[in-house]
């Protein structure tokens, strides 16, 4: 496909941001695969962080924790390597079913130099045919919100184990019943032999090589593509499954990739497409001409604008990301309406101006932000929603749009007078 | 290292924020990594509050560490001081940049700006949220105050005779993300007013730096929250000679006892002494016979030093119950804590670990626990019912209502909600003693009748059943699965639609497919 970016009008932004950091996606990931630990190498202030994000999830004990560092452990670092030999020696002691453990990196386990790669290599000799550890970094110093994810995946990269069987891999964390569904659309399609990465467990990692072929599922993967090409996959060009036309082309493009008919896709795919405008009406009615601003956080946000626009006719004011790979996001961004604001990076108080001086109808922002601008008169839809919910596909058309919506509707009803009262 | 699947307190730095955040005209450079602003979620989220905290994080990366992040802390200085021109400005760092030792502090004094900076120095890895906010206040009040230290004469409780005007006090320690400090200001202020006492300053609540300044015209202080307030109370009462006050008047003892205590600090006789006694519904009602019940109940007290112990108090005293257990998080009162565990004969756990406390709680078999969120999760699993008396702050912890802990209107809230869990406990019993009646079988029944909620039983049931084969409709296997994961509260809506859906359409079998058809049909 020609790359059209010219019509797009890139910015970039640096400054004080309001965003999570990498080890938020843990609260994802460890549901995804329920045979996996994260122990957070790092501070109060990431525990703290975790489960502030997470929330509810403190109803069982969870599947993440963090080795806390404290002044000793600053002192040398042999020392450091030891007691996080301890901690893990307990942590497997007391939870004898995890299989998977993954080693995360953080702000200060990176500013001091503290070498997890080295510590999770030792632990996977003692440990041998027990647990694996694997880690990686989701420290704020290096990576936004879903970034934390890539890394994940990344550091998975090397356990997956070689083959040359034509496969579709789709890679990156789904809801379970989305992932059902794509499947079986797939196999309708004839595709037969489909895998998902991250997988349910995490011991059931895919096998890859030069015959597979993959398809993302989220756009912030951008170290896990580059990692999974050097293994020789092919990396199907895409937009991404948000919405009736990104879940369209998407689909299409593995079709091609596995060269289907296109003729069958559309047979296939039409019933679906049909009942999804359907229910998007509804939706539709409400978001038309509403003007949305978008401010960075999952990276979802030029998929979401995307959406937004094409099948909800929402006018964008400003697309914000915490990064952008042009390359990955070619397709997605071809797809956005002529001079659309894309601003990567952030410098929330100058951000933040705009929105007021621009008074949209709804902002797409953080939680540290949602309720401020509320208060100001101002809707807003939490970005974190959007990747704890299922949103992809044709069929979650509806459901995504519903995201977006209600607040919307919800301010109409609260700010209308529809009841006579005496 | 110590191995955490979850606090009780966060960083000190959050401390900090949280005196920022309670104050006006106050601005915080915290310099922080990105994800550090997950911190402002706190105040918007659980407090509920319109506006963002008063934080500018400096934001630094991997990249800018190898360069000048002391230039990248000048340049967010800067920025936060014209854009929101405080008057008074706190400058500190959070656990990564303390290892970076880049001194924000030191770099803002040296920025020629006029308004006072205090310089936070709060060490991420040895201490927590609490001690980081009671410093913060001790830092910002000695910052503030330091220069008048010399000028003036000790103060006098006594002074307001001499001025021939009504006492003046202080009211320090309540802040945000506190237990119901919102309401417990409101209550004490009344009670005070109640006695003839006014109200000067309160803080860090709603204060701002003009108003700390202000906090020698009283003559003495309210030490409302020790793990916030004891230091600056501390230290006011060694440079001003402020006398502070002891008592925590959580429930109707230590109520009474507080306003002891202030007027006999102050000189002021005490007038109404015998009316104090029924300005709250809870002697009543802790002395009424249906309360008979209450006595001897096993409580297990979990939570911060200040609520913790004066739970412990009114357990014991005013609603007759029998602790069994008591702990808390706040090492900085655990001496306290320890001290009032010895009275009551049982073993003080003071502890930052949530299983502990769990286990602790298994061991004494208690039959109501009053502690934190936590403890409620933990008490929810052994089937026990509890109370929340302590931060964390969760959500539900800033009720719409009026609900203090302190004063009057405090033990009356504390009775109703430490007894009504209790009430639900005796629900419970009678369901249990009636469960072999017909109309409990199959777990509690609704009056409404035996609507059945899971999946086969939706499928199975041979009404159910017979209408659709008279309607002619089949659930196949793939209709079945999909149906089984849609939330089970939301299921038979789920399929009475389906199939409502189908007999529109004459369709004679409900495939997966059609589910997702119905559901698009009805949105």
């Amino acid at each position: 496909m020609k790359i059209l970016m010219s019509k797009v009008e890139f910015n970039k932004e640096t400054g004080p941001r309001e965003v999570f950091c990498g080890l938020t996606s843990i609260v994802w990931l460890h549901r995804r695969m329920p045979d996996a630990f994260f122990l957070v190498v790092g501070s109060r202030t990431c525990a703290h962080l975790i489960q502030s994000a997470a929330g509810v999830m403190i109803f069982a004990e969870p599947r993440f924790g963090t080795a806390i560092l404290e002044e000793k452990d600053l002192a040398g670092l042999a020392d450091a390597h030891e007691e996080l030999d301890r901690v893990v020696n307990d942590l497997i002691a007391r939870r004898p079913e995890i299989k998977t453990l993954f080693l995360v990196g953080s702000c200060p386990s990176e500013v001091i130099k503290l070498d997890l790669a080295t510590v999770a290599e030792k632990l996977n000799k003692r440990f041998f045919g027990q647990v694996r550890f694997v880690n990686y970094s989701g420290s704020g110093i290096e990576t936004t919100f879903t970034q934390g994810e890539d890394g994940a995946l990344k550091a998975l990269i090397p356990l997956m184990e070689s083959s040359n069987e034509d496969k579709l891999l789709l890679v990156g964390t789904l809801a379970n019943n989305v992932e059902d569904r794509f499947k079986k659309i797939f196999r309708n399609l004839g595709i037969s032999n489909i895998e998902s990465f991250p997988p349910r467990q995490s011991t059931e990692l895919p096998k890859i090589g030069k015959n597979t072929k993959v398809l993302l599922t989220q756009p912030y993967l951008s170290d896990t593509v580059r990692d999974l090409k050097h293994r020789g996959c092919e990396i199907i060009s895409a937009p991404f499954p948000l919405g009736i036309e990104g879940s369209t082309e998407w689909f299409l493009a593995a079709a091609k990739a596995f060269k289907i008919n296109e003729l069958k896709v559309h047979k296939i795919i039409s019933p679906l497409i049909d009942r999804a405008k359907l229910a998007l009406e509804s939706h539709k009615e409400i978001l038309k001409g509403k003007r949305l601003f978008l401010l960075p956080e999952s990276q979802l946000e030029i998929s979401l604008a995307r959406f937004l626009h094409n099948e909800c006719e929402m006018d964008l004011i400003e697309v914000g990301t915490p990064y952008l790979n042009k390359d990955l996001m070619k397709e997605e961004i071809n797809l956005l309406p002529d001079n659309t604001k894309i601003v990567e990076g952030q410098h929330v108080e100058k951000q933040l101006d705009r929105v007021r001086e621009s008074n949209p109808d709804l902002v797409v922002c953080g939680m540290g932000l949602a309720n401020p601008l509320e208060a100001e008169g101002i809707s807003t839809k939490w970005s974190i929603e959007m990747v704890f919910s299922p949103i992809h596909g044709i069929d979650q058309a509806a459901d995504l749009a519903g995201l977006f919506s209600k607040p919307l509707k919800r301010n109409q009803i609260l700010t209308s007078k529809t009841l006579v009262t005496h | 290292m110590e191995l955490t699947l979850w606090t009780y307190e966060g960083p000190p730095h959050v401390g900090a924020m949280r005196i920022a955040s309670s104050m006006k005209d106050i601005h915080y450079v915290l310099h922080a990594p990105q994800g550090d602003t997950y911190a402002d979620l706190l105040f918007t989220m659980i407090e509920r509050r319109g506006q963002r905290p008063p934080v500018t994080y400096t934001t630094f990366q991997a990249r800018d560490l190898g360069g000048d992040t002391a230039e990248l802390v000048k340049k967010n200085i800067k920025e936060a001081v014209e854009r929101f021109k405080p008057k008074t400005l706190l400058v500190g760092e959070s656990c990564t940049a303390e290892l970076i030792q880049d001194q924000p502090g030191a770099l803002a004094k040296g920025m020629g700006f006029d308004m006072p900076i205090v310089n936070l120095e709060l060490p991420a890895y040895s201490k927590k949220e609490n001690w980081g906010a009671s410093e913060t206040f001790y830092q910002l009040t000695r910052t503030l105050l330091k220069e008048k230290v010399s000028s003036s004469e000790k103060i006098s409780p006594l002074r307001w005779k001499e001025l021939g005007r009504r006492p003046k006090v202080n009211i320090l320690g309540p802040s945000l993300l506190g237990f119901r400090c919102r309401d417990d200001v409101i209550e004490i202020q009344r009670i005070l007013s109640e006695q003839g006492i006014d109200t000067n300053v309160v803080a860090p609540l709603g204060a701002s730096p003009d108003d700390i300044e202000r906090l020698i015209d009283a003559e003495i202080n309210i030490c409302l929250y020790q793990e916030i307030a004891e230091t600056s109370c501390e230290w006011l009462k060694r440079n001003f000679g402020m006398e502070y006050t002891n008592t925590i008047p959580i429930g109707i003892k230590n109520t009474i006892e507080f306003i002891n205590e202030v007027h006999a600090k102050l000189d002021l006789p005490l007038t109404n002494k015998e009316e104090l006694e029924n300005k709250s519904k809870l002697p009543w009602y802790s002395k009424s016979v249906d309360s008979n019940y209450l006595t001897g109940k096993r409580v297990f007290i979990f939570g911060d030093g200040t609520h913790a112990i004066a739970a412990a108090k009114i357990a014991k005293e005013e609603l007759g119950f029998e602790v069994v257990g008591l702990g808390t998080y706040s090492r900085e009162m655990a001496r306290q804590v320890r001290a009032t565990a010895k009275d009551l004969n049982v073993e003080a756990l003071i502890t930052n670990n949530y299983l502990e406390v769990e286990d602790a709680m298994k061991k004494v078999a208690p039959e109501l626990v009053l502690g934190t969120q936590m403890e409620r999760h933990s008490a929810k699993r052994l089937g026990i019912p509890c109370s929340v008396i302590s931060t964390p702050m969760h959500v539900q912890d800033v009720p719409a209502r009026y609900s203090p802990q302190m004063g009057w209107e405090g033990a009356n809230v504390i009775f109703d909600d430490w007894v009504h869990p209790l009430m639900m406990g005796l629900e419970e019993h009678l369901i249990d003693m009636f469960k072999h009646d017909f109309e409990f079988v199959d777990g509690h029944q609704s009056h409404l009748g035996h609507t059945a909620t899971n999946t086969n039983d939706i499928l199975n049931s041979d009404e159910k059943k017979e209408k659709n084969i008279k309607e002619g409709i089949i659930w196949t296997e793939s209709g079945r699965a999909e149906l089984t994961k849609v939330p089970f509260f939301v299921r038979g809506k789920v399929k009475t639609n389906t199939e409502k859906y189908a007999i529109l359409r004459g369709i004679p079998e409900i495939s997966d497919e059609t589910l997702y058809d119905a559901k698009a049909y009805f949105s």
